[in-house]
Order: C-alpha cells, then structure tokens, then sequence
C-alpha cells in the first residue's frame, strides 16, 4: 500500500506542476506581453481555464495531506526549517487566488482592476518561484537539524543559488506550459502564429534556464550531473525528454494543440522523474547526511492502508468528474434553450 | 510579543477567518440550488434571478475559503510541528477524505459557474446541490479532526509513545457528532441570518423589492429553522462535554467548585483569584440538570483538575455567554417570524419586522466565532487533550509575531476586498440581476 500512496504523491505533485503550473504561467505571460496583447492572451486563456481553475490548485492540498498523514516527519522537517519560502509561497497563493476571483466577479469593471491584475500577475510568478525553492531546498542538502543560529537554521537552509535557479527555472516551466496550453484555444490564425512564436522563444527560455540549474549546482557543489545522468533510468528519461522536444518542434509547425500538449506534460514529467528517482526512496536530504525517506519515515501501517484506500476511492469519485468536466467545457460550445 | 502567543494568535485568526468562508461556501449553494429548484419549476425569472446573483457570492466566497484552507493546511505544520509529527497520522483520516469532497465541491463547481445555458438544466441544477453536498461534507469531516484534539482516540499512549494507531477510530472519536452537528446547524444559522439581513436591508431602501423579498424568504426560512433547532443541538453538546471534558464545561459556566444542584450561572464577572462569580444571574439546580438530567446531579468544577491543566476562565465563560446569548436572540426572531408567516401575515409587510433582521445581520457570525473560541480556549492548555500540551508543540523558529503581523494585515485587506466586492454585487442588482427592472427599463 505504501507504493500506492507515494504513487499518488508523486502524480499530485505532477498534476499540480502541469495543471496548477500552466494557470501560473497565465499570469506569468500576462505580465511578459506587450500591453497591445494582453486583452487578447487573457481573453483566450480564460474562455478555457475558468472552469477548472478551482480544481487545477486541489491537487497540491492532496499531495500536502498525504505528506502530513502518511509522512509527518518529512512534512514537518520541511515546515521548521523551509518556513520562510512556504510562508512567501502561500501569500503567493492567497494573493492570486483572490486577485484573479476579485477581477472576474467584481460587478462594477474600475480602477479596482488596476489594484487586481498587477496582484495577480506578480503573484503568479512569486508562486512557482518559491515553489522551485522549496523543492530544491529539499534535496540540496542545506537544511541543518543540528544549526544553532537563525540565519544557517531557517535562512542558508533555502537560500543558495541552486534553489534560486530552480525556482527560475519552475517560472520558466510554468510560462512555457500556459503558452503550450493557449495555442489550442486560439480561435484564428493569426493568434496561433503569434503563439507558436512564443512557444518557440519559451522553449529556449527554458533550456537556458535548466543550464542555469545546472551551473548553480556545480557552484554550490551539488553533483546535480551525476544524479541525473549517472543510473540509467534517469538517463533514458532525460533522452526521452530530449527526443520529445524534436517531435514538438514538428508539432508546432504542423499546428498539432492535441500533440503539443501531451508532449509538455510528458518532458515535465519526465523532468520530474529524472528529478526524484536518483534519490528515491529519500526525499529530504539532510546536511548531517542523514535523509528522510518515504520507505522508513512513512507512518504506521493502519495509518497507510487508511490512507491510500481513501485515495483509491477519493479517486474513483474525482477522475471521472474531472475529465467530463474538461471534456464538456473543451466542446464546441451548444446552447441549451430554455435554461 | 512571545513566540507562543503570536503562533497561538495567527492559528486564531487564520481559523477566525476561514471559518467565515467556509460556512457560507457550504451553506450558500443550498439556497442557491433552492432558488434555482423553483425557477426550474414555475418559470418565474425572479427565481433564476437570485439564483444568479447568489452563485457570485458562491464563488467569491468559495475562492477564498479555498485558499485561506490551503494557508491552514500548510500553517498547522508551520506553527505546529510536534503536534502534526505525532497527531498526522492518526487524525489524518478525515483530512484525506476532505481533500476528495473539497475536490468534488471544486470540480461541481466548475460544472455550475459556467454551465448556463451549456448543461442540461437538472443536471446543471444537480452540480449545485453537489456543491452544497460536498461542503456539508468537507465541514464535518474537518470539524471530525478537531473532535479529535478534545477527544483524542484510535491510538494508544504508552511512555511518550504513539502505539496502535487506529485511524478509523480517531475518526469517530466520541466528540466528533455532537461537534458536527453543532457546527453544521451553526453554519446554516449565521449563513441564514446574514443573507437574510442583508435584503431585509435592501427591501426596506425600496431597491428591487420583488427580487430582494424572494431572496430574503428563502434565506430567512433556512436561517430561522436552523436557528431553532440549535439549542437541541447546544443540549447534546453540552451533556456531552459534561461527561468528556469537565473541566471546559467548568470554564464554560465559571463554575469553580464541584457541586451537586449546581446552579447556572448567567453574565457576570469570573473573579479568579477568589474562584468566584460576581454580580451573576443564579437559577438554582439548573446546570445540574442540563449537564446530568438530574437537578441533583454531580457537576464537575474547574477544582477537580490540577491548577495547571484548567483552562483559562474568563475567556472561556464571557465567549459562552455570548454564543448562547446571541443563539436565543435568533430563536426569537425566529419564533417572531414563525408568527408572521401563519399568523399575522401583516406582520411580514411590516417595517420592524425587516429592521429586526438587519440588526441581525452580524449576530449569527458573532455567535459562530463565539462557540469556536469556547471549544478551542476551553481546551487549553492542551493541543490534545490529557496528552500533549498546546506550548510543547509549537514550532522552534524564532520570530513568529512577524509571521503573526504578516497574515494579520493580508487577513484584515482580504476581508476590506470581500466586503468591497460584495457590496458592489449588492447595489448592482438592479442593473445586473433584476430583469424585471431591466424590462422596465427598455419600456421607458
């Protein structure tokens, strides 16, 4: 059961980067596009997101709940000494969740919305940024259980450039999955090339900004390179990510939205694999060098079986709903009289 | 400020806060789908109308209760630490089974929001009941965990040690009714009253009145069962905290020594160096008989626990009687408008009737945030109760107030937004809602 339970962790997480990721990225291109542009990027983005939106943001209160149901000791290690990035990410998400319901419900269209959409969009970006942090702060070994200070216990335990450039490069993901994702609702195509324009740009975006990690971690000597490419899973992943990337190139030029979405979401799991299956079963990893694993941390055995066969079952409710709901709100809109 | 009382504060208010939201996240969608029910059925625009107009309220209140449930979900660890090590686990059941119902709650609303005119129309009407349903039920499955910390169960402790977890049984603690149910009709309660209140406001400014008066009746019905039904719900609680947590029951009453025909005592200023209660209302034997059924019986005074696990008095008792005080001024508008609608039907064009409920307005919030701060300091000095106190599982980082100031401020201008927004939504009725005024309008 334990296999089923991190199995659920890691596709929340997954979902939460894709889903929740491609909302961010929204606000994050919003906040890159010429002012001449803007209307247009936000109307076709959410013609399309409004519906899930809600349920887009569900799946990281599913992965924190498995955390601290069935991994308490990981979940609060990362609370003590990871406090201040969870702190600056949730005023992130208080702030955009808020800012973008207040600027489509606010019955009179003022200079209120001048107050909203400057709000969301730079919450947008401050969100996956300490998001980034946050998982890289996990496994760069920084987090001191033994510090007796403030600044090496609950500051240098986040604060280093390799967190800093995940964090870039999570914003980067995001920006590119939302630009991926809102070049199969374009309606013209004029708007599609211009798209297709940026999704090229934001795929180099993103390559540079993946280097970036890795020269951050040299610099903080973390063996980031022997991680990722020293097992063989890992590798395969990263060529198949690799290999991926060719096809959407094709698929951008062949104007495939179908395609081109299902090769993001799998280079981002892709990353994400390679990312976690080199220290797998161990999540956090400690400066004394000791790490917290998901095998020997996990919670007493009733508490799993409990937990993963409401995960089981919360599924069989939430799936089904959630792909009807996309699937209705992706149709060709028909109007039902009479309503 | 102390680390202890800033972490002990920002839960406060984080909790203060969401429990607002929740509450008329989960209530809302009822009145709503009732709305949207009569519309189905008799055509009359005024029905689909409010139904509209209510379901923006739904999800600006939704969207925030979301996110300020996501804040909570992180801060129990951030604030909390060596309560989550060791409670996670076992009182994790009903948070798991929340995430699927907030999920369902969040996908049906998606169906809703957006599926006029899109969606067959019971089917439509259908999502809404699911919202209202899977509210009602995230509510109580999260009101079941903090059942949990007043009644702990489904584990064994044995020298500082969490065996035999059982998270079935936590679940279904032995509070875990009585608090759900306590809570629920609470929610219907404030959620009624408020609603109520506000277009009992805006029907006596004269404001579309046709739309407003449907409004209101529907809210006021919901809001004065419920708040008729509370005190039924106030008894099965209060025997139950009589038999499980004496000494909160104690606080509750200010009542400082075990006694039997223990009187009840009403108002009055809990004098704590001297364990006595000045200037109170006494009715003789009657704690007594609410707590055991028996104007004889033995109840348990603050006395019967060690100085050092006694929760704090004052708070506890001024918290209580406001709750049970503004409780029996709701049941008395409720009965006043049980009459109204019977009985005096002139009563319900009346003009006191109205202002009645405008007063009322706050009342039910007020009593909402009452009884929580009861059961919550009434705790006190325990996280779980008998088992690990509330200042030994605080978080080791220095520096909390900040933190404390922090979501303080963006609590404080969430709340100026939301009221900002909904009294927008509110003076735009006519304009945006009302098609009966719109049809007059373009005759003009």
């Amino acid at each position: 059961m334990i296999y089923v339970v991190i199995i659920f962790l890691w596709t929340s997480i997954l979902l939460y980067i894709l889903l929740g990721g491609a909302d961010f990225g929204a606000g994050i291109i919003e906040l890159f596009t010429s002012k001449t542009n803007k209307a247009k990027t936000r109307k076709t983005m959410y013609k399309a997101i409004g519906p899930i939106w809600e349920a887009n943001h569900m799946w990281l209160i599913i992965a924190v709940v498995i955390l601290f149901v069935g991994f308490p000791k990981i979940y609060t290690t990362i609370s003590v000494y990871l406090h201040i990035p969870l702190v600056c990410m949730l005023l992130g998400i208080i702030a955009r969740g808020t800012a973008f319901v207040f600027r489509n419900y606010d019955a009179v269209k003022d200079d209120m919305q001048k107050v909203y959409t400057p709000i969301f969009v730079y919450s947008s970006l401050i969100t996956p940024f300490f998001l980034g942090i946050i998982a890289a702060s996990s496994v760069s070994g920084q987090i001191d259980p033994q510090a007796n200070d403030f600044v090496s216990a609950y500051i240098f335990s986040w604060l280093n450039w390799f967190s800093v450039a995940v964090g870039i490069f999570t914003v980067s993901i995001c920006g590119f999955l939302a630009i991926i994702f809102i070049i199969g609702q374009t309606d013209n195509d004029g708007d599609r090339q211009h798209f297709v324009g940026k999704a090229k740009r934001a795929i180099f975006i993103v390559m540079f900004c993946g280097a970036l990690v890795f020269a951050a971690a040299y610099a903080e000597h973390i063996p980031l390179a022997t991680w990722i490419f020293g097992d063989t899973p890992g590798l395969i992943a990263i060529i198949a990510a690799s290999i991926s990337l060719i096809i959407m190139f094709y698929a951008l030029n062949k104007d495939k939205p179908i395609l081109l979405r299902l090769l993001a979401g799998f280079q981002v799991a892709m990353i994400l694999f390679a990312a976690t299956y080199t220290h797998f079963p161990d999540i956090v990893l400690l400066k004394n060098g000791e790490n917290l694993s998901l095998v020997a941390h996990q919670g007493q055995v009733k508490t799993i079986a409990s937990l993963g066969y409401a995960l089981l079952i919360g599924s069989l409710f939430i799936l089904p709903a959630l792909v009807y709901l996309i699937y209705i709100f992706q149709k060709p809109k028909e109007i039902i009289a009479d309503h | 400020m102390d680390d202890f009382l800033a972490a002990r504060l920002q839960m406060a208010f984080s909790l203060g806060f969401h429990i607002v939201f929740a509450c008329i996240g989960m209530v809302m969608p009822f009145f709503m789908s009732l709305a949207h029910f009569y519309w189905l059925r008799t055509k009359k625009v005024v029905y689909r109308d409010v139904t509209k107009a209510w379901s923006k309220g739904v999800a600006i209140f939704f969207a925030t209760g979301a996110v300020s449930g996501t804040v909570l979900s992180f801060e129990l660890g951030l604030l909390w630490p060596k309560f989550m090590e060791h409670a996670g686990p076992i009182f994790g059941m009903p948070f798991s089974l929340e995430g699927t119902a907030f999920f369902i709650e969040a996908i049906a609303l998606g169906f809703y929001l957006y599926g006029w005119n899109r969606l067959n129309p019971w089917f439509h009407w259908a999502t809404g009941v699911v919202v209202g349903i899977s509210g009602l039920l995230s509510g109580i499955l999260v009101v079941a965990a903090n059942a949990w910390m007043n009644s702990p169960a489904g584990f064994d402790y044995v020298n500082g040690q969490y065996l035999n977890i059982d998270p079935i049984k936590a679940m279904f603690n032995e509070a875990w009714f009585s608090q759900s149910l306590h809570m629920c009709i609470a929610a219907f309660v404030s959620t009624g009253f408020a609603v109520a209140g506000i277009h009992a406001l805006m029907i006596l400014k004269g404001k579309s009145v046709k739309f407003h008066s449907t409004a209101f009746k529907i809210a006021a019905v919901f809001g004065t069962v419920a708040a008729c039904l509370q005190p039924l719900s106030g008894d099965i609680s209060a025997k139950d905290v009589a038999k499980r947590q004496p000494e909160k029951l104690a606080a509750m009453e200010a009542h400082f020594h075990t006694e039997r025909f223990a009187p009840l005592i009403i108002g009055g200023i809990p004098d704590t160096a001297n364990k006595k209660v000045d200037y109170a209302i006494r009715i003789p034997g009657l704690l007594s008989f609410m707590a055991t059924g028996d104007f004889n019986g033995e109840v348990k005074g603050l006395d019967s626990v060690p100085q050092e696990d006694q929760p704090p008095v004052t708070v506890t008792h001024y918290a209580f009687q406001i709750m049970v005080g503004l409780g029996m001024a709701m049941v008395l508008i409720a009965v006043l408008y049980f009459i109204a609608l019977w009985k005096k039907k002139d009563w319900l064009r009346s003009r006191w009737l109205l202002k009645l409920f405008v007063i009322a307005t706050p009342l039910g919030f007020i009593a909402l945030e009452a009884g929580w701060t009861v059961t919550e300091v009434g705790r006190q000095p325990w996280i779980i109760r008998g088992v690990m106190r509330t200042a030994d599982a605080v978080t080791p980082m220095p520096g909390i107030a900040y933190s404390f100031y922090l979501f303080t401020a963006v609590y404080i201008s969430l709340a100026v937004i939301v009221s900002l927004l909904l009294f927008r939504q509110i003076s735009m009725v006519d304009k945006l809602y009302d098609s009966a005024n719109q049809s007059k309008d373009e005759q003009l």
